[in-house]
C-alpha cells in the first residue's frame, strides 16, 4: 500500500537515478538519520554506548571495507584485524607525533596508511585466487600483529608494549581519552560511518563498483571486455583497507582507549568480521549493518540471558557463547545463505504486494 | 667441521619433525577437500576434540560435570575409573565416527551445491561449536595427555651424533615416533585409496560427484567414510600434539598452521601435504634460527605464511597441486 514506486513521477535525471527510489524507502532512511543522529545522542549511557552502540558503528565501518573486497569484487580475505592493526597503529603515531592536529585528521590519514599497506599485500591477488588467496591473506594477518609486537617504535617504547589513546579533541569537546563523555563517542563514530557508508554506496553503484562486481563474477571474462584487473583489484584492496583502517584507529582510539595488538586485532577478529559479512549478506552494504548489529548484540544478549538471568558461571557461559554463535552461524548458512540482507529483499518484494497480493 | 652447520643441522632435523607434525594435521584437510571440495577450517578443532574426549574417557571424566553442576548444584567431576591408553584410542575413534555421522546428517546434506565459501563459513562454525563443546565437555583446564608413548632425548641418536661430530644432537623421541606414525598413515592410506572398494569409491567421488552418484555410488555414505577417517587422524594428530604440548585450546591453532602447508603443496596432492610439511617445519626452524636474533625472534608466528605466499606467487597451484584451468 505504501511501498511501490506507482504514483511517484520522475521528471529528471538527477530524480531518475537516485538512491532511494521508491518514497518509503526515502522516508526510512531519513527516519533512521534522525533517530541516530537527533535522538540517539541524547539519551545515550555509558552502558548503552560502550555494550552496544559504538562497537556497532565501528564494526559496520570495518564491515562496509570487508565486504567491498569480498562481497563486491570477490576477493576473500582473513587480514582484517592485521588491517585494522594497521589502523590503529598509524592513528596512534600520528596523535602522539602531532598532538595539536583534529582528532578526524588523524583518523582519516591512518585509513589512508592501511590503504598503502591493503594494497601492498593486494599485488598477490594477481596471480592467487580463491582459498589460496584467503591464506595469503593470513600472512598479513600474522605478520602485520609480530610486526607490531616486535618494533618498540610502534608502540613508543612504553613498558607493557600496549597503546594508550591520549585525550584528544573535536571543536573542543574530548573524544579519546578517559574522559570522554558517551554521546561524543557515539557521535563521532557515527558521522564517519555515515560519511563512509554514503562513499561506499555511491563507489558500489557507479563505474567503479561495476568493474569490481565483474571481476568477481568472472575476472577472465572482465578482462576481455576491457576491465583492467590491475586497478581493479587493487582499488578494491585500497578502498576495501582504508575502511578497515579507519575502524581500526575507532576501535582504538575511541572505544578500547588502550590495546594490546595480539588481543584486540588477532586472527579472530578476522573472523568475526568475515561473520558480519556473511551473516549480513555478501555484496549488500545493508548486510553490513545488520551483520554487525546481529553480531554486537548477541553476545551482549547472552551473557544478559546466561550469566545474570541463570546465574551461570562466566567461563561457562562464554563456552556455551562459543557454541550457540557456531551453531547460529550454520544454521544461517543452511536456511540462508544470503543472509540477512536477502530476507530484507524477500520482505521488500512481499511489502510491495501488500495487501493486494494477487 | 664448523659448529654453526653442526647446529644448522641439528635444527633442521628438528624441523623436519616438526613439519611431519603439521603434516599430520594438513592430512586431514586434504582428505576433506579432494573428497567434497571442503574447505574443512575445522580440522584442527577436531584434533583438539579428539584428544580432550581421549582424556576425558582415559581418566573418566564425566562429561559435562560443569553444567550438571551449574544447574543442579551437585558436584560430580569424575567416575573413578582409569582406562588403559589402548581402549580409550578406540572408544575415542568411535565417537570421532559418530560425530562424522553427525556432521553429514545435519551440516553437508542441507549445504550441497552451495558456493564453496559458505561451505567454508560453515566449518568455521563448526570449529567454533566444537571448540566450546569441548570445553564444555570436558573442562577448559590444561590437561596432560599420555597414552605411553616416549618422550624425552633420543639416547641413540645422541650418542651416534657425538661419535660423528663430537656433538650430540637433541632429537625428542615423540617426533620420532611421530614420524613413524605418520609415514605408516600415509602408506595405510595410499593403500586403502588405490586397493580398497571403499577407496575407489572415494576417488571417484573426488574426481566428479555426478558421474560418481550415476555408477551407483553413494555420495553421503562416501562423505561419512572421509569425514570419519578424517577424524580418525585428527585424532591421531590430537594424540602427537598433546602429548607434545598438552591439550588446551592452543591445539586448534595448529590448523592455521597446516594451512601454508597446504598451499605448498597444493590442497589436492595426500604427498605434498607430507612435502610441504617438511619444507614450513625445516624453513621456519632454520630461518628462526640464523634471521631470528637479529630481527627479534618468534619469526615462526609468520614465516610459514610468508614462505608460502612467495611461493604461491611464482606458482599458483602449490607444488603437486591440478593446474587450475580457467575458461570463460
Amino acid at each position: 500500500m505504501f511501498y511501490r514506486e506507482a504514483g511517484d513521477f520522475k521528471t529528471s535525471y538527477v530524480d531518475d537515478s537516485q538512491t532511494f527510489p521508491i518514497r518509503f524507502d526515502r522516508m526510512r532512511y531519513y527516519a533512521v538519520l534522525v533517530v541516530g543522529f537527533g535522538i540517539i545522542p541524547f539519551v545515550i549511557n555509558d552502558y548503552w554506548a560502550n555494550a552496544v552502540f559504538v562497537p556497532f558503528l565501528i564494526y559496520a565501518i570495518a564491515a562496509i571495507g570487508l565486504n567491498i573486497l569480498t562481497g563486491y569484487c570477490g576477493q576473500v580475505s582473513l587480514g582484517t584485524g592485521g588491517f585494522m592493526a594497521v589502523g590503529a597503529y598509524a592513528c596512534y603515531k600520528l596523535m602522539t607525533g602531532f598532538p595539536e592536529v583534529p582528532i578526524l585528521i588523524h583518523v582519516l590519514l591512518a585509513g589512508g596508511v592501511t590503504a598503502g599497506v591493503g594494497v601492498l599485500f593486494g599485488l598477490p591477488s594477481l596471480r592467487i585466487k580463491g582459498f589460496y588467496l584467503a591464506v595469503a591473506t593470513l600472512a598479513a594477518q600474522f605478520f602485520l600483529v609480530w610486526l607490531f609486537n616486535k618494533v618498540p617504535w610502534f608502540y613508543n617504547y612504553s613498558a607493557s608494549g600496549q597503546i594508550t589513546a591520549p585525550e584528544r579533541t573535536m571543536f573542543g569537546i574530548a573524544v579519546t581519552g578517559a574522559n570522554t563523555p558517551a554521546w561524543a563517542k557515539y557521535l563521532f563514530c557515527a558521522v564517519i560511518l555515515f560519511a563512509l557508508a554514503w562513499l561506499a554506496r555511491n563507489l558500489t553503484r557507479g563505474a567503479v563498483g561495476r568493474k569490481w562486481m565483474a571481476i568477481r563474477d568472472m575476472d577472465i571474462a572482465a578482462e576481455i571486455i576491457g576491465v583492467n584487473p590491475l586497478t581493479t583489484k587493487l582499488t578494491a584492496f585500497a578502498v576495501s583497507s582504508f575502511f578497515i583502517g579507519v575502524a581500526g584507529a575507532l576501535f582504538f582510539a575511541v572505544y578500547l582507549g588502550a590495546a594490546e595488538v595480539g588481543e584486540a586485532f588477532g586472527i579472530q577478529k578476522s573472523f568475526l568480521i568475515l561473520f558480519m559479512v556473511i551473516i549480513g549478506g555478501l555484496g549488500s552494504l545493508f548486510g553490513s549493518f545488520a551483520g554487525a548489529a546481529f553480531l554486537v548484540l548477541l553476545p551482549v544478549f547472552l551473557k544478559n540471558v546466561l550469566v545474570e538471568g541463570m546465574g551461570w558461571p562466566t567461563d561457562l557461559a562464554a563456552h556455551v557463547e562459543l557454541m550457540i554463535v557456531g551453531a547460529l552461524i550454520i544454521v544461517f548458512l543452511i536456511l540462508e545463505p544470503h543472509g540477512l540482507a536477502q530476507l530484507w529483499r524477500v520482505a521488500k518484494e512481499k511489502l510491495r504486494l501488500w495487501p493486494f497480493p494477487h | 667441521m664448523p659448529d654453526q652447520l653442526i647446529y644448522a643441522m641439528e635444527v633442521s632435523l628438528n624441523g623436519l619433525m616438526a613439519g611431519v607434525m603439521y603434516a599430520l594435521v594438513a592430512l586431514g584437510f586434504v582428505l576433506i577437500f579432494k573428497a567434497s571440495g571442503i574447505f574443512n577450517y575445522a580440522q584442527g578443532v577436531l584434533a583438539l576434540f579428539a584428544a580432550l574426549t581421549l582424556v576425558g574417557l582415559q581418566n573418566g571424566q564425566v562429561p559435562f560435570a560443569h553444567v550438571i553442576n551449574a544447574i543442579f548444584g551437585t558436584d560430580l567431576h569424575h567416575f573413578g575409573w582409569q582406562l588403559p591408553g589402548l581402549v580409550a584410542i578406540a572408544l575415542t575413534a568411535l565417537v570421532m565416527v559418530g560425530l562424522a555421522i553427525l556432521i553429514e546428517r545435519l551440516i553437508l546434506k542441507h549445504l550441497v551445491n552451495q558456493e564453496p565459501i559458505i561451505l567454508f563459513m560453515a566449518t568455521i562454525g563448526l570449529a567454533y561449536f566444537l571448540e566450546g563443546l569441548g570445553d564444555v565437555m570436558w573442562g577448559a583446564d590444561i590437561k596432560t595427555l599420555d597414552v605411553g608413548l616416549p618422550q624425552g632425548i633420543s639416547e641413540t641418536i645422541d650418542e651416534v651424533t657425538f661419535n660423528l661430530f663430537g656433538y650430540g644432537f637433541f632429537i625428542d623421541r615423540l617426533d620420532i615416533v611421530a614420524t613413524v606414525v605418520a609415514a605408516l598413515l600415509v602408506a595405510s592410506l595410499t593403500a586403502f585409496s588405490q586397493y580398497t572398494k571403499y577407496g575407489r569409491a572415494l576417488r571417484a567421488v573426488a574426481d566428479d560427484h555426478q558421474a560418481a552418484l550415476s555408477v551407483g555410488i553413494s555420495l553421503r555414505f562416501v562423505w561419512v567414510l572421509v569425514w570419519s577417517i578424517a577424524g580418525f587422524v585428527a585424532l591421531v594428530a590430537g594424540i602427537m600434539w598433546g602429548s607434545k604440548s598438552g591439550v588446551q585450546f592452543s591445539l586448534s591453532l595448529i590448523a592455521l598452521k597446516a594451512l601454508p602447508v597446504l598451499m605448498l603443496g597444493g590442497f589436492t596432492s595426500i604427498p605434498g601435504a607430507i612435502v610441504g610439511g617438511l619444507i614450513i617445519g625445516m624453513g621456519e626452524k632454520l630461518f628462526e634460527f640464523f634471521a631470528g636474533p637479529l630481527i627479534g625472534g618468534a619469526t615462526e608466528n609468520w614465516f610459514a605464511y610468508v614462505l608460502a605466499l612467495v611461493f604461491l606467487v611464482i606458482r599458483p597451484q602449490g607444488l603437486f597441486g591440478e593446474r587450475i584451468i580457467e575458461r570463460v
